[in-house]
């Protein structure tokens, strides 16, 4: 029986009055991936906030990687690599120093700055401030970013924007399925984030409209998330 | 929690090297404000209770600038989530914006001290030196840690440039009141008189207070 990486029950989260995440229960097994699709405002980036313990739940049970949020954050923190809509670099700084600034908060060596910069292909701008540098670059150094610290658990959003189809290729050992992480992503795109997950969440206003394995996901069950 | 901090600090510094956002704007801020004060007050010079006054309320509104700019970068550009995504002590982001804006205000005096000297102070400034140093040190550990508790609080509003004034100058009358007392003998005419160790301890006081509760509420500012 494989290890539950993920777990919510009734999990739920407001922001002020509004609701947005109802009653969402699910779990996802380590070394699985979970694909949550929707339209815009269905509540997916402030899931994938809640597990990275950016967000604290206002509803039900949220375990992660066994620690229960918000309380056992602290635990679980390091052990998980985030990347959102922000790439959670500084501008002014350049890829090489935000890296370096991030292996140090991680307690990662430095040897491995040089080995995610290799990977995302960005060894050769690595010394040039983030701001002078493309969104696709940008992105690509969020991912390392991300990965830096060899995390357990991959929470993306939107993974591959602004990627162009050469740069998807180059990151998939570091994020897709070949990393071999338990991954939980978003995607606009469903079929093609049906295709390298195992699990399919869709949520629409906040509520869960689907939950099944992606192999049994219908097109008619996708055109009814997104009508 | 030292190597966090030191890692906060090292890219707090070459962030500030790199826009020169903070100190050039303080710096500018009291040199112009030292104008305005020997146009306003129509004296060449001044010395004693007035020179101090006017040292300590230009060095508190600069302060107020570095203030402002102290968690924009955090705030604008995913800083905060970066580092709370980090398996570390809270606390020492506290820490390190605290030494910041201690370094800011030191790099600050280090030119807005002479400056006040050569533009308006009558009695020479270099034989109360050493006693305004430590002054200044005891004075800028309030600010820095009132401070920095209240940027923490600001950067989350959006009438953050309201906020920080409105909470900050309230804050800080114990700050200028005993930095001002304790200044006042050092630049009195005539040469400079004994420092006055009653006032010397409310500022030692009042840091210490401060930065226990600032070290105490911080963690909160940081919940969403």
């Amino acid at each position: 029986m494989p290890e539950t990486a993920v777990a919510l029950r009734g999990a739920g989260r407001r922001y002020g009055e509004r609701s947005a995440l109802r009653d969402v229960s699910l779990e996802l097994a380590a070394g699985q991936t979970l694909v949550v699709l929707g339209p815009n405002g269905a509540g997916k980036t402030t899931l994938l906030r809640m597990l990275a313990t950016l967000l604290r739940p206002h509803a039900g049970e949220v375990r992660v990687l066994g620690c229960a949020l918000p309380d056992d954050g602290y635990l679980v923190r390091g052990r998980i690599g985030f990347l959102g809509h922000e790439p959670l670099l500084y501008r002014e700084l350049t890829g090489r120093e935000n890296l370096r600034f991030h292996a140090r908060l991680h307690g990662a060596a430095p040897a491995r700055v040089e080995e995610v910069l290799e990977a995302v292909g960005m060894t050769a701008r690595a010394d040039d401030p983030v701001a002078e540098l493309s969104r696709g670059m940008v992105q690509r150094l969020a991912i390392a970013r991300a990965v830096l610290h060899e995390p357990e658990l991959l929470l993306l959003d939107e993974p591959h924007a602004n990627l162009d189809p050469a740069a998807v290729a180059h990151v998939q050992p570091l994020i897709g399925r070949a990393s071999g992480r338990t991954r939980v992503l978003t995607s606009h795109d469903p079929a093609g984030g049906l295709t390298g997950a195992d699990l399919a969440l869709g949520l629409r206003r906040g509520r869960v409209a689907l939950l099944d394995g992606c192999a049994d996901v219908t097109p008619a069950q996708i055109a009814a998330l997104y009508a | 929690m030292r190597a966090t901090v030191a890692a906060l600090l090292r890219k707090e510094l070459a962030l500030e090297l790199r826009t020169r956002e903070s100190v050039p704007a303080m710096v500018l801020f009291t040199v112009t404000t030292y104008v305005l004060f020997h146009f306003g007050l129509d004296r060449d010079t001044v010395e004693g209770d007035l020179a101090a006054g006017v040292l300590w309320v230009t060095l508190l509104f600069a302060a107020v600038l570095g203030i402002n700019r102290l968690f924009v970068a955090e705030h604008e550009q995913g800083g905060f989530d970066g580092f709370l995504l980090a398996p570390v002590d809270r606390t020492a982001l506290l820490v390190a914006k605290a030494v910041t804006l201690l370094c800011f205000l030191c790099a600050v005096e280090l030119i807005a001290v002479p400056a006040f000297g050569l533009l308006l102070l009558g009695p020479s400034l270099g034989q109360a030196l050493p006693e305004l140093a430590l002054v200044v040190v005891l004075a800028d550990v309030g600010i820095a840690a009132v401070g920095t508790l209240v940027a923490a609080l600001a950067i989350q509003t959006r009438a953050r440039d309201l906020i920080v004034p409105l909470l900050v100058l309230p804050l800080l009358v114990p700050v200028v009141l005993g930095a001002s007392r304790a200044t006042a003998p050092l630049l009195a005419q005539g040469g400079a008189e004994a420092l006055p160790g009653d006032w010397l301890a409310l500022l030692a006081l009042y840091d210490l207070l401060f930065a226990l509760i600032a070290y105490a509420v911080f963690d909160f500012l940081l919940e969403d």
